[in-house]
């Protein structure tokens, strides 16, 4: 720390209390280890906090679920995590890298409400817009692009939808096209924004399969979740926001009524189903009411 | 007067070159403001040409197309950036910076004009055709200059396509796979800037909005995937520009901008209703056949389920019966049921009406229904 | 005084712009906040329609059955929009563009066809004429007044009787029209009642300002008071003063320059506007980019305050350098920490940054609130 202010000192105009690290430019990689690390980020929007002071690591290979109650900032720590709003404050990394880097190992689903699904456009054309980024400049789609956004619907089991309109999809078929298009990202990194908001139930078990099947090949999720009660069947891993974080690591640890009560304050009620996990007094597991 | 002359004269084929430039590039850059639900913007831009066009008369002293048009599209672009200032650091809406711009661009466009026209300056009658457009003023030199404003707008379309369509449809990935958003978006919004230059001499501007609008929502209509859409839009433009330019050219005293406007509305009519499976008739034809095939399915089931239930495939069903059944007049249905070879009329008992069987054709198609039923 | 009003064709062409200008303005300032604006610009064009197609109907050039006409053809034109968004084929603002590009064109063409001669030809229409007003009387009382006044001071009457009467419903209506709905104040005939009269007030003034013009009048005098006041109150009175002022400027500068007065008084309504939108005193330009710069520092002093309460809350100082983990540039840090020390919010101790009191609890009614006692 001491050395840190007199290094700082010597820089001329620089307050002495800045702590200016000269190796953290040179340094190549920051926590290399996490899939996922985020510092000392604080977001404010308008002036209106969002995101205060929060650290978030997700390790490789887990699925993780951020949680919380509406405005605690969840769809902005990911864009935070894209770069897609301003940051006040703080630092990301992914595998040790910033994020224009690592573009091509992320990939992002936004809210299935975020486009005007009456677009002319088919499924299958959605998905191969997933490839966009790796092709770069100029360079059209191709044959290749068309077998593996091909390969993806039918990972997600809508291959016979290839040529829909997208406006003709239900929302959980949208949702599964926003998944494939993640999917032809062949990312290492998964950033989803509600992927199981307002799907019905198959759905949500092909995306949870899927995610779930991603995990198992390596890959690393962050889930923006709303449904409490499955958290803990779903996920391994668990991120409580709430403006900042409440609470993070593996679910079982994480899942307790205490910390839920933080997250959501008063608007937690007693739930009398018997956990899953034990992690909870057995009449103290708590749900959010509707 | 015979059409190969007709079509020598070089006045109309000045007049066809120019609509069909005009329909081209205002076809397939309009798609992309129609898609962004930035329909209204090319009204305003192409407003704001007007002071342009008076500040190139001005500067170049006679009616030089190309100087108007630079006019033009320096306006043009301003106010573009107007209504993004006033949408972004204040707190007007997008619909009132819009009308704003477009009244205060065009009112200095007024003045400029008058201005113009106190300095009787005798080469100044032209400017006021600019309003409605004069295809039969069109001349060689001007076609040159729409040609190459054209043909750089649809390169550029052509070049940038991947990118310009991923930016209309979902500008949040489009950005978190790196793309320029803003860059792409301002270029989209220049490019309509070009077409507004080009329609400038065909249609005037206080028209042209509807050339940017009309041709991609008719387009829209006959197609699910953008790439067709976007062809489709152009080829519409083109017919409602040439034919509204042949009539105004061959006819005196009729601007050109209204009879192309009229053209390109009647397409979007047409459009809205005929076209296959997004036309309002083809809709409403669909309702109908998706009511009758429920009713038939329906009643055929009650007639199944009647024989299933007293063990008699062919169990006679009174009609009147059948009615209270379903709440409503079967005798419609069951007509069109015979006339199919699904039920058979028969004599059962004289005195209490109409009765009715299912044929063996019947019987398989309930049973196929129901199974299908289930399996939902 | 009428005599010596009526004498002066300066007097009556500053009248008339007042007139118009007010008409508009009262009702201009519910069309933006219901983000009709753009629909104020479809009516003006298409009631060249109902003019052309009364004046065939009738010869009448204006009058009662010209009011009725334009009356028509605003409520076609809503209509017309409002089909063709509920088929779902066509988004609204596609729909605006659609119908009265069609309505207009329509009527300049029958303008074309059979009405070369009357006074409604095509330049009047779009350009108005606002400097021959005074040539065009109807005796009343014994003076010869101008028919544009009497149309456009009944017109004017009528709509500041509808905004003081109905005031409270159209208040609400536009903020909360479901609430209206649900307390029987009947909010889409209220809408289509303000529309009726753009529509009236478009053909009284579109031959004095034109229908273009007539876009900036019913538009930008409330825009600019928007950019000025919260009140509805007082963002009505400020766009007519921004009118009224601007008739009387824009006159002044289209003597001194020999132009379009129609065109100059629009011109004015705009510098207003930019005036407003430059220097606002709250929505202002300049005072936001002063206030956003300002809340900027303010939010990354509570940022560091909330991060140094962090590391302590942990039991430790800052692990890292500032511009490490949070990223900053030696200048926007030392920027910051200049600030917080301003504010009394950090110190410096043996070991480093460290919150005083004060920061501590800044810092933490941010992240406790509920801790925070009241008081």
């Amino acid at each position: 720390m001491g050395r840190a202010l007199e290094r700082g000192a010597r820089r001329g105009r620089a307050d002495p209390a800045v702590n200016t690290s000269a190796a953290a430019a040179t340094e190549p990689l920051h926590e290399p280890a996490l899939a996922l690390h985020v510092e000392d980020l604080t977001v404010a929007y308008h002036g209106k906090p969002v995101l205060w002071d929060i650290d978030v690591n997700i390790p490789p290979g887990v699925m993780a679920a951020v949680v919380g109650p509406n405005g605690a900032g969840k769809s902005t720590l990911l864009k935070a995590v894209l770069g897609l709003v301003p940051r006040t404050a703080g630092h990301v990394t992914i595998h040790g890298a910033p994020y224009r880097q690592r573009r091509r190992q992320v990939a992002y689903v936004p809210q299935r409400t975020a486009v005007d699904w009456d677009f002319p456009t088919t499924a299958l054309d959605v998905v191969i817009m997933g490839r966009y980024g790796h092709l770069g400049w100029f360079r059209r789609p191709g044959r290749a692009e068309r077998e593996r956004a091909l390969a993806a619907l039918d990972a997600m089991g809508i291959r016979d939808l290839a040529d829909r309109q997208i406006s003709q999809l239900s929302g959980g078929q949208q949702q599964r096209v926003f998944l494939a298009r993640a999917l032809v990202q062949e990312a290492d990194l998964y950033l989803l924004d509600e992927p199981m908001a307002g799907v019905d139930a198959p759905t949500e078990r092909a995306i949870v399969a899927l995610l779930q099947g991603l995990r198992d090949a390596g890959k690393t999720l962050l889930v923006v979740h709303h449904d409490l009660q499955t958290v803990s069947d779903y996920f391994d891993w668990l991120v409580l926001l709430n403006v900042r974080v409440i609470a993070q690591g593996p679910v079982e640890k994480v899942y307790t009524a205490e910390h839920l009560r933080r997250t959501y304050g008063g608007q937690v009620a007693l739930l009398q189903r018997e956990p899953r996990n034990g992690a909870l007094g057995a009449e103290t597991a708590p749900r959010v009411e509707a | 007067m015979p059409l190969a002359v007709w079509l020598a004269d070089h006045t109309i084929q000045n007049v066809v070159a120019g609509a069909v430039l005009l329909g081209l590039v205002s076809g397939v850059l309009g798609s992309f403001a129609v898609l962004r639900q930035q329909s209204l913007l090319g009204d305003t831009l192409a407003h704001a040409a007007l002071p342009g066009i008076c500040l190139g008369f001005l500067l170049a002293g006679s009616r030089e197309l190309g100087v108007l048009a630079g006019g033009a599209l320096l306006t043009a672009t301003l106010a573009a950036l107007a209504v993004q200032a006033l949408v972004r650091f204040s707190r007007l809406k997008t619909d009132a910076a819009l009308g704003s711009v477009l009244s205060l661009f065009f009112a200095v466009g007024v003045v400029l004009l008058t201005f113009i026209q106190g300095r009787a300056d005798a080469a100044q009658g032209g400017l006021e055709s600019f309003l409605f457009g004069q295809a039969a003023a069109t001349l060689r030199s001007d076609l040159w200059l729409m040609g190459g404003v054209t043909a750089m707008a649809l390169f550029l379309v052509t070049l940038f396509w991947k990118e310009l369509k991923l930016v209309t449809f979902d500008p949040l990935f489009a950005a978190s796979v790196g793309y320029p958003v803003a860059l792409l978006e301002t270029g989209l919004t220049a490019l309509i800037a070009l077409a507004v230059v080009v329609g400038l001499q065909m249609v005037g501007v206080v028209l042209m909005a509807a050339m940017v609008i009309a041709p991609p929502v008719a387009a829209r209509q006959w197609t699910r995937r953008l790439e067709p859409m976007v062809a489709l839009a152009g080829l519409f433009g083109v017919a409602a520009g040439v034919s509204g330019a042949l009539i105004s050219a061959t006819t005196p005293g009729l601007a050109t901008g209204p009879l192309v406007v009229l053209a390109a509305s009647a397409i979007v009519l047409a459009s809205l209703l005929l076209a296959p499976e997004r036309g309002l008739l083809w809709e409403a034809l669909k309702r109908r056949r998706d009511r009758r095939a429920l009713a038939d399915e329906r009643l055929l089931a009650t007639l199944y389920g009647l024989a299933r239930r007293h063990h008699d495939p062919r169990y006679p069903a009174e009609q009147g019966m059948l009615d209270a059944y379903h709440g409503v007049g079967t005798r419609r249905v069951l007509a069109r049921l015979a006339g199919l070879g699904m039920v058979r009329r028969v004599v059962h008992m004289p005195n209490e009406g109409a009765h009715w069987e299912l044929t063996e054709a019947g019987q398989r198609r309930a049973r196929a229904d129901l199974s299908r039923a289930e399996a939902d | 005084m009428l005599a010596t009003l009526l004498a002066d064709p300066g007097l009556v062409i500053v009248t008339t712009g007042m007139l118009v200008g007010t008409a508009s303005s009262l009702l201009g300032a519910f069309l933006i906040l219901r983000r009709n604006s753009m629909l104020a610009d479809a009516i003006s064009h298409s009631i060249v329609l109902g003019i052309v197609l009364v004046w065939l109907l009738t010869r009448q050039q204006s009058g009662a059955v010209q009011l009725l006409g334009a009356a028509l053809a605003g409520i076609a034109t809503v209509a017309l929009t409002e089909l063709l968004t509920r088929t779902r084929k066509v988004k609204d603002d596609a729909a605006i563009g659609l119908v009265f590009p069609a309505l207009f064109a329509l009527g300049v063409l029958l303008l074309n066809l059979y009405a070369r001669d009357v006074h409604v030809d095509q330049h009047t229409v779009l350009l108005g004429e606002i400097g021959f007003v005074w040539l065009r009387t109807m005796p009343i009382l014994g003076h010869e007044v101008p028919q544009a006044l009497v149309w456009l001071g009944l017109v004017t009457t009528i709509n500041a009787s509808f905004v003081f009467l109905l005031f409270k419903e159209l208040k609400l209506a536009t903020f909360d029209p479901a609430l209206a709905h649900a307390l029987g104040f009947a909010p889409a005939a209220l809408s289509y009642a303000l529309l009726v009269l753009t529509s009236v007030t478009a053909v009284a003034s579109f031959e004095a300002v034109g229908v273009v013009l007539f876009v900036a009048f019913v538009i930008v005098p409330p825009a600019a008071a928007y950019l000025l006041t919260d009140r509805l109150e007082r963002m009505i009175l400020l766009g007519i003063a921004v009118a009224l002022a601007s008739s009387w400027l824009g006159y002044l500068a289209a003597v001194a320059l020999d132009v379009s007065i129609g065109g100059m008084m629009a011109v004015v309504t705009g510098l207003f506007l930019l005036a407003a939108f430059l220097a606002g005193p709250r929505y202002g330009l300049i005072a936001r980019l002063v206030r956003q710069r300002h809340q900027r520092l303010h939010d990354e002093c509570l940022a560091l305050a909330v991060h140094l309460l962090t590391a302590e809350n942990q039991g430790e100082h800052p692990r890292k350098p500032l511009t490490d983990g949070l990223a900053w540039t030696d200048a926007r840090a030392t920027r910051v920490l200049a600030e917080c020390r301003r504010h009394g919010l950090v110190r410096d101790d043996a070991a480093g940054l460290a919150l005083t009191a004060k920061g501590r609890g800044a810092a933490r009614a941010l992240l406790e609130p509920w801790r925070v006692e009241p008081g």
